[in-house]
């Protein structure tokens, strides 16, 4: 039962990260039809950012309860990357998807030198803030206290994702514009400005899950293009654009990988993708997908 | 319903569509395989080893580019193939020395259809950025296997390709570059002559157009008797052998099989060679995999931040000139031969 609420409490834990990340992915194709492949690596810089902001906040002295709120604004703000970005990538968007699909992969070139730039070619670590925030016993188990936190910064998330896309008039906005640009640009929807939006949302949500990450696992340029593999993961079981999908899809890919992990470690992806396979098989569109192509 | 993935205006004219033959490109061709086979004699050794991967590379692309330019499906899994090719080198030496070249090629074509069938059924049900995503998914499942099942693959060391025997000649004393700039090189030549020729073949018969039909309008070719789906995993499996025998001359050229070559970051800079050359025009591929390998080297002798400028290049592509470079080429030949 202990080994049980560790392993389930460790997966929540990537599975929390794991949707912010592919959250922002869904998002942009949701509304763009954008794959971006440079999500990995913008995760990826989140969390040298988070990195770089543990070590200002610790020299600054500021408290430790306070961590968790300096690494997510820390991704959100590094996540205003996104508006230039998404100057280049408007460039793309008459041409084919393909098109778009190989600017993103520009971007991925070009980031993941840009970091090992900035912050060289060696893994950045943070001191242990994570244990430092104390732990709490969950079914007689100990669990660190960030985890939790974590765990909760992403439902709360997710719910404001969805409160704001169904309720707010520019989560209406948002969504007409997935379902038809021409129609809402006739309707007077600034189309060029809600892409603008919701790339950079998209951008921030990967950076803060990047930066939410830190703690416990060293930033590195691998990580970049490794999660790529488990985002595409997500997204295929959960739907492409589909925001429950990810949510799912994020919690079950981890819970696989996980289980594996504990007992064929040598099935860790290969796990991952026979499911991923199997739903494409049987529901080509995802488990809450829409059908697109 | 309109077709999301490649709008057909986007694409050239298919080659059969194209005026009569001229005189001109069956010089241009000839004066090409020259300038070929006069590389080894006429180049610095140091550009000579460096044409091998590019022409390993140029057979990729020629087989990538039938399923993405011809058959308007991206793959984002080329990689996978060109590390079975490559395995199916190391495999082989495993089993004891001295191998010949042939035996490789044909134990990597076989491989490589042996795979290819069942992904092409699964996979040639999807176009757009589905059959990207499925067939990036599939190379990664193929890196993960390489990576794991070290036993069998070496894990992250990979496997080592011995030199092989080329017609049965064993070249025992000749050292590694003299092979490689030597008989492998011309050995290399023609396969990619081969590789060059059975292509055209392929895209000018009536196979080729249906390919072409179902990329530009997959409902009508329907209509007309095409069974797209068929068509489109026929051109996934002779893209999967070219791959392979590519990735056996990578194998041999750098003597390692290495689990990389399955990464999708490779695929990536696949699709890149056969962007930057330009996916349009039938020896665009060719032409990139050529600017590629020689970008490669200069930045990467230049700085260490050369993807980034790799990075910039492709960007530079894809917003200004979406054709390539035999894209551009043309156009701009087109325009002086107008006015």
């Amino acid at each position: 039962m202990e080994a049980l609420t560790g392993i389930l409490m460790a997966s929540l834990f990537h599975a929390a990260t794991l949707f912010l990340l592919t959250a922002g992915l869904q998002l942009t194709f949701g509304v763009m039809r954008v794959v971006n492949l440079a999500c990995g690596t913008l995760f990826a810089l989140g969390a040298y950012a988070g990195v770089s902001a543990v070590h200002w906040a610790l020299s600054r002295g500021v408290p430790v309860e306070l961590f968790p709120l300096v690494l997510l604004l820390a991704g959100i703000m590094v996540g205003l990357i996104g508006i230039p970005l998404e100057r280049l990538l408007r460039t793309a968007y008459k041409r084919p998807e393909a098109f778009q699909l190989l600017l993103t992969f520009a971007l991925v070139l070009i980031l993941q030198d840009g970091l090992r730039l900035i912050w060289g070619a060696d893994p950045q670590q943070t001191p242990n803030v994570a244990t430092a925030l104390g732990s709490v016993t969950v079914f007689g188990t100990v669990v660190a206290s960030y985890t939790l936190i974590v765990i909760g910064l992403a439902i709360a998330i997710a719910v404001g994702l969805g409160g704001f896309l169904e309720r707010t008039q520019a989560g209406k906005i948002l969504r007409a514009t997935a379902e038809n640009r021409e129609a809402s640009a006739a309707m007077g929807v600034n189309v060029p400005r809600t892409y603008m939006l919701v790339f950079t949302i998209g951008t921030m949500l990967s950076t803060a899950g990047g930066a939410l990450i830190v703690p416990t696992s060293a930033a590195s340029l691998q990580m970049g293009v490794e999660l790529v593999v488990e985002a595409f993961a997500v997204v295929v079981i959960g739907g492409l654009g589909s925001m429950k999908g990810a949510a799912f899809a994020a919690v079950l890919v981890c819970l696989i990988r996980s289980v594996a992990l504990s007992t064929f470690p040598e099935m860790e992806i290969l796990a991952i993708y026979i499911v991923v396979v199997a739903v494409l098989m049987a529901r080509p569109s995802g488990l809450f997908g829409k059908r697109y192509a | 319903m309109k077709n999301p993935t490649m709008p057909a205006v986007e694409h050239a004219l298919p080659a059969t569509t194209r005026p009569p033959r001229k005189a001109w490109p069956v010089v241009l061709h000839v004066c090409a395989l020259g300038l070929l086979l006069a590389g080894p004699y006429a180049l610095d050794p140091f550009y000579v080893s460096l044409a091998i991967p590019f022409m390993a590379y140029a057979i990729v692309l020629l087989g990538f580019n039938l399923l993405f330019g011809y058959g308007g499906l991206l793959s984002f899994g080329a990689g996978l193939f060109v590390a079975i090719g490559a395995y199916c080198c190391a495999a082989l030496t495993r089993l004891g020395g001295g191998v010949a070249f042939e035996g490789m090629l044909s134990v990597a074509i076989l491989t490589a259809i042996a795979i290819a069938v069942p992904l092409a059924v699964v996979t040639c049900r999807f176009t757009g950025i589905f059959f990207g995503m499925l067939t990036l998914s599939f190379g990664m499942l193929f890196h993960s296997f390489l990576m794991k099942f070290y036993i069998i693959t070496g894990g992250e060391t990979g496997l080592l390709v011995a030199q092989p025997t080329l017609l049965g000649m064993k070249f025992a004393q000749m050292d590694r570059m003299q092979f490689l700039t030597g008989p492998f090189y011309f050995y290399c030549t023609v396969l990619l002559t081969v590789a060059y020729l059975a292509m055209r073949k392929i895209v000018d018969s009536p196979y080729g157009l249906h390919l072409m039909a179902s990329r530009d309008n997959d409902v009508k070719a329907t209509y007309l008797g095409v069974r797209v789906q068929r068509v489109r995993a026929v051109a996934f499996v002779i893209a999967a052998v070219y791959g392979s025998v590519g990735g056996a001359i990578l194998g041999v050229n750098t003597g390692l099989a290495d689990p990389e070559l399955a990464y999708w970051t490779h695929s990536g800079h696949i699709v890149f060679m056969a962007v930057l050359g330009g996916y349009q025009e039938f020896v665009g591929p060719i032409v990139g995999a050529l600017v590629f390998t020689l970008l490669q080297d200069q930045l990467q002798s230049w700085t260490q931040y050369w993807r980034l400028w790799m990075g910039v290049v492709l960007a530079v592509i894809v917003v200004a000139a979406p054709g390539g470079l035999a894209g551009t080429a043309r156009k701009l030949f087109d325009r002086s031969s107008k006015s």
